[in-house]
């Protein structure tokens, strides 16, 4: 039997119809990781006692209609705290950590009775876009093995592909869920900031993190969003605002009759590719026959984002990441004289090129005397770049565009040179810059290789783009359409 | 050549709230090591701060209570360092929009008055505690946490003495408000201190130093002294002041150098982004502001002009909040206010002392003392045989039912004395002679005589003016 590609409801239904035991379920998703893995390396990490033993408590008690993701396997990115799971943030300065405590995600999937099966491989503290830069190891595309998977949660997009599991949880700080969905052919969110609860995330860019679910269709990933978003007492940043159920009013593809949509110029400009423009257009005339309107607009100050974000986001990542100094958890280096060598050698030692990049940036960016010109010059660039969005969302439903200029690149192609990677994020860094919710599904291919479309809407509006997603999707095929990795397929 | 002196003061108060300014922890002292933390405290991965209300109602309220203007529209920030008591390795605190600013308090220096400036006062937290032993150091993070406020002066600081008057004033008023013990000896009131001298006419500020280890207010000023002596000679001798932090070393008086400041910290000071800012309602600040008690400047004019009390009594008496309310509250209960202020400075206060306990801690009640107070008032019992009567309200006993209990009325009565004087008086006829040959010496002898008579009960006063009466006939 074949449970790897089938959406959430389906898996409920067999599952509730006790065609297949959850244990079973849980039994032949490790086991088909362990066999699939090796090509890929999606995980660092599984949980197959904790895993197995929680779906014999569930199925013991037995699952309910009312509990849609009862019984059913997720993975976690790896910077999402687990409780007695070792969490690594793919760093060597924590691949010994074992957390005492859940996050709130983790606390929401194990109280909707999802069974985590194991933790995913990111870019090292959720640094990078090709999950390269794990100090552990490289995971590789779902499509093509020689392709780098997106980053940074390149180890979720991977494993939900390849059909190792049917959700696995991201982070999204530039990009970071809807690049390597997009590289893998899935669906991905970036909730609007404050949706989903930091907390328990091992914090990179404060101002700009956000949890959001990847899975193979806009319905699924609409149906894991309500069951982790919320407002959190642990996170003052996490919104009051009331969490619709985003799946139950998608039906059909004649919602999106009568939408504005706006198709920002600088989207389809210089450096994005001739075959991810053309699915991008070709979209655009999916909406139009849907009856929806779209009209070209403007991100006058887009070409900002980058420079902003990279100040920003390392200016605070180089704050957060000062923790991981040796002395109460993590890597500490051995052969050390003084409090001096605890700092420097645990830190040189433990942190991986990238992250150290990143932190000297913002380290500088925050410095005296530079503050000025880079970190609050960055901060109002970024008031700029909400601005323009607001002003297109008065007027637009939603913003349509590519992920990322290109597909899938090779492996060790652009690893070595940090600005075209920071390059790659162009699309996807202005939404977090902006706190809007970003959703990325796939929208074509380009030599065999998954191209994703990204859409962006107004605060808190997620159901919109769940709408006009799934609305694309009923229209298309490109979401159906799978590597052949998966699994047992 | 003349100089004048500026000093600068950085005041740490620690504040009396039930948790933590940033997580649930509990703010208590002598627990257990590491007992009152939780992973929020260890800076532990994945964790978020959430702001204590309370500590920014506290803030608000220590700005009122110094005549500063609240920051309605304010932020926490980060302050980024190394070190092992600093588990994040960033203070949240705030650095470019504190919750009050450009407050005041008056200092009274020789009768003198003048005002002293408060530039700013900002809320962060406190680190936790390093401690060295042999070849480990150990980090005790039950501090971490902690809600502070710090209370910055304007340069008006122009002597020692006026530096004590601010922490004085400071104290005094921070304590009324009920936010903070402010008790240095146990550290909920920490001084920084800076000094500069310059010579009289020169606009430029000198260059300042530093003092360390001031642990009481009286270091504080001896520190300074000395100080401020060491700069002008090192000026009047040719040299320059080094910026530098110095010891002040308890024993000897004398500041001893520490280190040579290199230049400024660089701390990277920028917006906390886990926390939202704090926008504070014109609602919250006047609920606030209504509900403070009087503060002490005011209660000590109401004590002077409408108690009769001197300015020295009213200043003891305001020392703290408890003991100006117990004042107050005794003198409702018709308390002579001059008496009530005597036992609250004499024998109450060495009763504190001598048990080092805070009056509010003791059996000691205001309807008790008052009673006592109106029993000497009314002549039933003497001052002297107050001092038994003190001893019993201090153990929580009611005056009257005491002196009642142990017959300690005092016999007034000329009726019932005056037997008893002339009983002494036959006795005495030696005594009778001497005092009309002059010898005052005699009346002595002859009180005497009747106090023993009556076991002490004869009021004094009676017993005076019977005895006069009939040796003069």
């Amino acid at each position: 039997m074949n449970y790897f590609n089938q959406d959430l409801a389906s898996l409920h239904a067999d599952l509730v119809a006790k065609k297949v035991s959850a244990k079973e379920l849980t039994q032949a998703t490790l086991d088909n990781i362990k066999d699939t893995d090796t090509k890929i390396d999606a995980f660092l990490n599984l949980n197959e006692d904790a895993a197995l033993a929680q779906a014999a408590k569930i199925d013991e008690a037995g699952i309910s209609d009312d509990q849609p993701l009862a019984g059913i396997p997720v993975a976690l990115k790896d910077n999402i705290v687990t409780k007695g799971l070792t969490t690594t943030a793919a760093s060597k300065m924590l691949a010994d950590f074992k957390p005492v405590y859940d996050a709130t995600v983790t606390e929401k999937l194990a109280a909707a009775q999802m069974i985590t099966v194991g933790k995913t491989n990111l870019d090292e503290f959720a640094m990078g876009g090709s999950t390269e830069n794990s100090a552990f190891k490289p995971t590789k595309n779902a499509w093509d093995q020689t392709k780098v998977p997106g980053g940074s949660s390149g180890g979720s997009a991977a494993a939900v592909a390849s059909g190792q599991v049917p959700v696995a949880l991201g982070s999204d700080t530039g990009g970071s869920i809807r690049q390597p969905a997009s590289f893998n052919g899935i669906v991905g969110i970036k909730p609007t900031y404050g949706r989903v609860s930091r907390w328990g995330l091992i914090a990179f860019g404060s101002s700009l993190d956000q949890i959001g679910p990847l899975t193979h269709g806009v319905k699924d990933n609409a149906t894991v969003l309500s069951a982790i978003a919320g407002h959190d007492d642990h996170d003052l940043t996490s919104s009051t605002q009331a969490v619709p159920d985003f799946a139950a009013d998608l039906n059909d593809a004649t919602s999106v009759k009568g939408l504005r949509i706006g198709l920002p110029k600088e989207y389809l400009a210089d450096g994005v590719s001739d075959d991810v423009k053309a699915a991008i257009l070709a979209a655009a005339d999916t909406y139009r026959k849907l009856g929806a309107t779209v009209d070209e607009v403007s991100l006058p100050h887009n070409k900002y984002g980058v420079a902003a974000y990279y100040i920003i986001a390392s200016s605070e990542a180089s704050s957060n990441l000062q923790r991981f100094d040796g002395i109460r958890y993590g890597y500490r280096a051995k052969d050390v004289q003084n409090l001096e060598d605890v700092y420097v050698k645990s830190r040189s030692e433990g942190f991986g090129d990238e992250v150290k990049r990143r932190i000297m940036l913002g380290t500088f960016s925050l410095s005296a005397g530079f503050y000025d010109a880079y970190f609050l010059k960055a901060a109002k660039v970024r008031t700029v770049i909400m601005n323009d969005f607001k002003a297109i969302l008065k007027d637009h439903d939603f913003i349509m565009g590519p992920v990322a200029p290109t597909p899938a690149f090779g492996l060790g192609d652009e690893i070595k040179d940090p600005i075209t990677m920071y390059m790659n994020d162009v699309l996807t860094i202005p939404v977090n810059l902006a706190g809007l919710p970003g959703l990325s599904l796939p929208a074509g291919f380009s030599n065999g290789l998954p191209v994703g479309m990204q859409l962006i809407g107004r605060p808190f509006d997620e159901s919109t783009l769940y709408r006009a997603g799934y609305a694309f999707e009923q229209s298309t095929d490109f979401h159906t359409q799978l590597p052949t990795l998966g699994g047992q397929n | 050549m003349n100089f004048e002196t500026t000093i600068g003061l950085e005041v740490h108060i620690e504040l009396k709230t039930h948790s933590k300014i940033f997580s649930p922890s509990p703010v208590a002292y002598g627990a257990e090591t590491n007992a009152n933390t939780n992973v929020i405290d260890w800076g532990y991965p994945g964790v978020l701060p959430t702001t204590n209300k309370g500590v920014v109602a506290d803030g608000i309220i220590a700005a009122l209570a110094l005549h500063a203007t609240v920051e309605q529209h304010t932020h926490f920030d980060r302050k980024n360092y190394f070190y092992p008591d600093n588990p994040k390795a960033y203070q949240i605190t705030q650095s470019d929009k504190p919750i009050g600013h450009d407050g005041w308090v008056e200092v009274d220096v020789d009768g003198v008055k003048k005002k002293i400036g408060i530039s700013e006062m900002h809320i962060e937290e406190d680190a936790g505690k390093n401690t060295h032993e042999r070849d480990y150091s150990y980090v005790d993070l039950n501090r971490q946490g902690t809600p502070l406020i710090e209370i910055v002066s304007k340069p008006d600081i122009a002597s020692p003495a006026e530096a004590y008057a601010y922490l004085e004033a400071l104290r005094q008023r921070i304590q009324f408000t009920g936010i903070s013990d402010v008790k240095m000896e146990e550290g909920s009131m920490r001084v920084d201190v800076n000094i500069s001298v310059r010579p009289v006419g020169q606009e430029k500020f000198g260059t300042k130093t530093e003092l360390k280890n001031l642990n009481s207010f009286n270091y504080v000023q001896r520190g300074l002294e000395y100080e401020e002596k060491r700069q002008q000679q090192v000026l009047m001798s040719g040299g320059a002041v080094q910026q530098e932090t110095r010891r002040f070393d308890e024993k000897t008086g004398e500041t001893i150098l520490m280190r040579v400041k290199a230049g400024a910290d660089d701390y990277r000071y920028f917006p906390e982004p886990d926390l939202p800012a704090l926008n504070i309602s014109d609602e919250w600040i006047k609920e606030l502001g209504d509900a403070m008690p009087e503060m002490p400047t005011k209660r000590r004019e109401r004590y002077v002009n409408e108690l009769g009390l001197t300015d020295y009594d009213a200043m003891v008496i305001t020392q703290t909040k408890e003991m100006s309310d117990f004042f107050d509250a005794t003198v409702a209960l018709k308390a002579d206010p001059k008496m009530a202020a005597n036992y609250l400075q004499g024998d109450v206060n060495a009763f504190l002392n001598d048990n080092h306990v805070d009056l509010q801690a003791t059996k000691l009640t205001p309807a008790n003392l008052a009673g006592m107070i109106n029993l000497i008032s009314d002549g039933t019992i003497s001052s002297k045989m107050a001092k038994k009567v003190f001893k019993a309200i201090t153990n929580g006993e009611e005056p009257k039912a005491f002196v009642e209990a142990h017959g300690l009325v005092q016999l007034s009565d000329p009726a019932k004395l005056q037997p008893i004087i002339d009983d002494v008086l036959d006795a005495n006829p030696q005594s009778i002679e001497d005092f009309n040959n002059g010898k005052k010496r005699a009346v002595g002898y002859l009180v005497g005589q009747i106090m023993k008579q009556t076991h002490g009960q004869a009021n004094p006063q009676v017993v005076n003016q019977l005895l006069m009466t009939a040796l003069k006939q």
